[in-house]
């Protein structure tokens, strides 16, 4: 071993020595662990920052029974303002409810078409296309609903207004059908091959297959993708402020008008005075879509994680 | 929150103050109404050739917003179409503000119909049995009429969101007046009326459905609209909105203009209000379609 090399061997770096790595390399760390736990964070910081900005209203002028049960939203009103949100809660139910009801059929329908009969360049093609549909900004789809939807509902129902429900249930639906399509077909592609096999070994055809082993087979999965849209529903503002009309109302038809939680807190809150009673009024309002939102969401993830371990 | 907003707003100021001092000695900050915003961006515009060392700051963002900054001593003068409740006033005295009010001008507010619409004259009590809470009027045939185009009779009714000052000021004005006559249990809105955002929103509603009835500034009015005349009393006759019937008076909806300034104003801020006051600063706000404070012939 020549001199020059037992001198390198000398001089190896100790791991410990703290130069320049060793603190880029402390740095790295701690840059990555804070991006790892930056979601945790961020949520627990907008639940408080949504709580504490709420909770004058909370502990002052809130009463549970009109909160939750009065159909009159009037804050502004000088003499004796009520804050009630049963009508708002209302909208957005309704709402919802009917793009479930739009969302639930196509979104299972393509599912089940792409993840069991569609193959290779089609299938490719139409994943992405369905990307594609949910990467739509929302407020271009409040401006279908305002622009075609509107004058098409009134056409055809000889109704007067054509911003209400059955709109923005449509346009609702068609939102959230891309995301509830793709984990619907996840959940599909999630259930084993064997499970077909030993189906149409005893006999089944291709719709027997699906109808009676897949679908019961990835039931939690396809729940879960439903919950998302759900949650998807509640949380969804601009679309719905544009296509609902916003009428504080309680529907009784599907041609009536209504009006959102989410668009509620979107439309007042740029006009009230920072602190003021409808203020933090318009804050509790998001507290109580947060957390209903965060139980969606959570059922949801147990639900779909529940079907992965079994 | 609010130190961040002070810390934020202060280092705008700075900037603005920075970019303006080369070109103007004075900046006035002017905020608020939307109502408001065109009238005071087009005097603004006009003054610059008035008085070139002064700069005036423009924006708007509402009634609220204004009085909010006034409030928190950001303005110079706040611009609000609507008057400063007395819970603000105390909430500006106690950050040690003194707002003084000033009445720029008039504003009309029209109640609008779809052109086919038969109805022509309304009274005060009519709107409150339209508009109001537990009011009895839900279909144009209990007016008595019956309007083309409107097969399901229905009225639709069209209001605004409920911080604007044209929602506070018609709630003031036509509700609760049919209240204390008694012809609505309360003077507040009706649940089921589609709140637009804007004026605009509400003018382009009502000329594209013929069951609709809804109100707004004289200003936002087009051709495509039928204003109604409207009488205070059953009985008396009717006036309709015009910048003529709005500045005597005559007109009963017509509300006043608000710009409020922090103290008496003083130095630039007071040459402003005046020029503001001359027959040049009312001729441009009768040029946007508000009612001036007095006759002035314009050019």
């Amino acid at each position: 071993m020549s001199q020059a090399a037992r001198q390198r061997s000398g001089n190896l770096p100790d791991i410990n020595q703290r130069n320049a790595d060793w603190y880029i390399d402390k740095l790295v760390q701690y840059l990555v662990f804070l991006s790892g736990i930056s979601a945790i964070v961020l949520i627990v910081g907008i639940f408080v920052f949504v709580t504490i900005e709420g909770l004058g209203f909370l502990f002052e002028d809130f009463s549970f029974r009109e909160f939750f049960l009065s159909p009159w939203w009037e804050p502004t009103d000088e003499d004796e303002p009520t804050y009630g949100i049963l009508a708002l809660m209302a909208g957005t139910a309704s709402v919802t409810g009917l793009a479930m009801l739009v969302a639930i059929p196509f979104s299972l329908g393509s599912a089940i078409y792409v993840a069991e009969f569609a193959s290779g360049k089609k299938r490719e093609f139409l994943k992405v296309l369905i990307e594609l549909l949910a990467a739509i900004p929302s407020v271009v789809w409040g401006f279908i609903g305002l622009s075609i939807m509107n004058p098409l509902i009134i056409d055809l129902f000889d109704v007067p207004v054509g911003l209400n429900i059955l709109n923005a249930g449509i346009i609702l639906g068609l939102m959230a059908a891309p995301i509830m399509t793709s984990i619907s077909e996840d959940a599909l592609k999630a259930v084993p091959d064997r499970y077909r096999e030993a189906a149409e070994a005893l006999g089944g055809t291709r719709w027997q297959v699906i109808y009676k082993t897949v679908l019961p087979a990835a039931k939690n999965g396809l729940l879960g993708g439903v919950l998302l849209g759900v949650g998807r529903g509640f949380g969804e503002t601009m679309a719905v402020l544009m296509a609902t009309g916003h009428a504080i109302n309680i529907p009784g038809s599907v041609f009536d008008s209504v009006r959102a939680l989410t668009a509620t807190i979107a439309a007042e809150l740029g006009e009230t005075a920072v602190g003021s009673p409808h203020y933090q009024a318009l804050f509790t309002i998001g507290i109580f879509l947060f957390s209903i939102t965060f139980v969606i969401n959570l059922s949801a993830d147990l639900i779909v994680r529940g079907i992965r371990k079994s | 929150m609010k130190l961040t907003r002070v810390l934020l707003s202060s280092v705008v100021m700075s900037l603005t103050f920075a970019g303006a001092s080369q070109a103007a000695n004075t900046l006035i900050q002017n905020k608020g109404s939307d109502t408001l915003v065109n009238v005071a961006q087009a005097w603004a515009e006009e003054y610059q050739s008035v008085k070139p060392d002064v700069a005036l700051a423009i924006s708007g963002g509402g009634s609220g917003t204004g009085i909010a900054a006034m409030i928190n001593g950001t303005v110079d003068i706040a611009n609000s179409s609507r008057q400063m409740k007395k819970k603000e006033l105390k909430r500006a005295t106690d950050s040690g503000q003194k707002p003084v009010e000033h009445v720029v001008g008039y504003d009309a507010l029209a109640v609008f119909l779809h052109m086919d619409n038969p109805m022509n004259a309304l009274s005060f009590n009519q709107l409150g049995k339209i508009f109001g809470r537990g009011g009895e009027f839900t279909k144009w045939s209990d007016l008595g009429v019956s309007v083309p185009g409107c097969g399901s009779d229905k009225i639709v009714v069209v209001s605004r969101q409920n911080n604007s000052g044209t929602y506070a000021y018609f709630k003031k004005a036509v509700l609760k007046s049919a209240a204390k006559a008694g012809v609505i249990v309360k003077g507040s809105f009706r649940q089921g009326t589609l709140d637009m955002h804007g004026s605009k929103d509400v003018v382009d509603l009502v000329e594209k459905t013929p069951c609709a009835i809804g109100y707004s500034g004289l200003a936002y009015a087009t051709d495509h609209l039928k204003l109604a005349c409207i009488a205070k009393a059953e009985g008396e006759s009717c006036v309709s909105p015009s910048v003529a019937t709005a500045s005597n008076r005559s007109y009963p909806i017509a509300r006043p203009l608000f710009m409020y300034t922090n103290g008496e104003p003083q130095g630039e801020i007071k040459e402003y209000m005046d020029w503001i006051m001359s027959d040049a600063g009312q001729c441009i706000l009768k040029d946007k379609g508000y009612a001036p404070m007095r006759d002035v012939s314009c050019p």
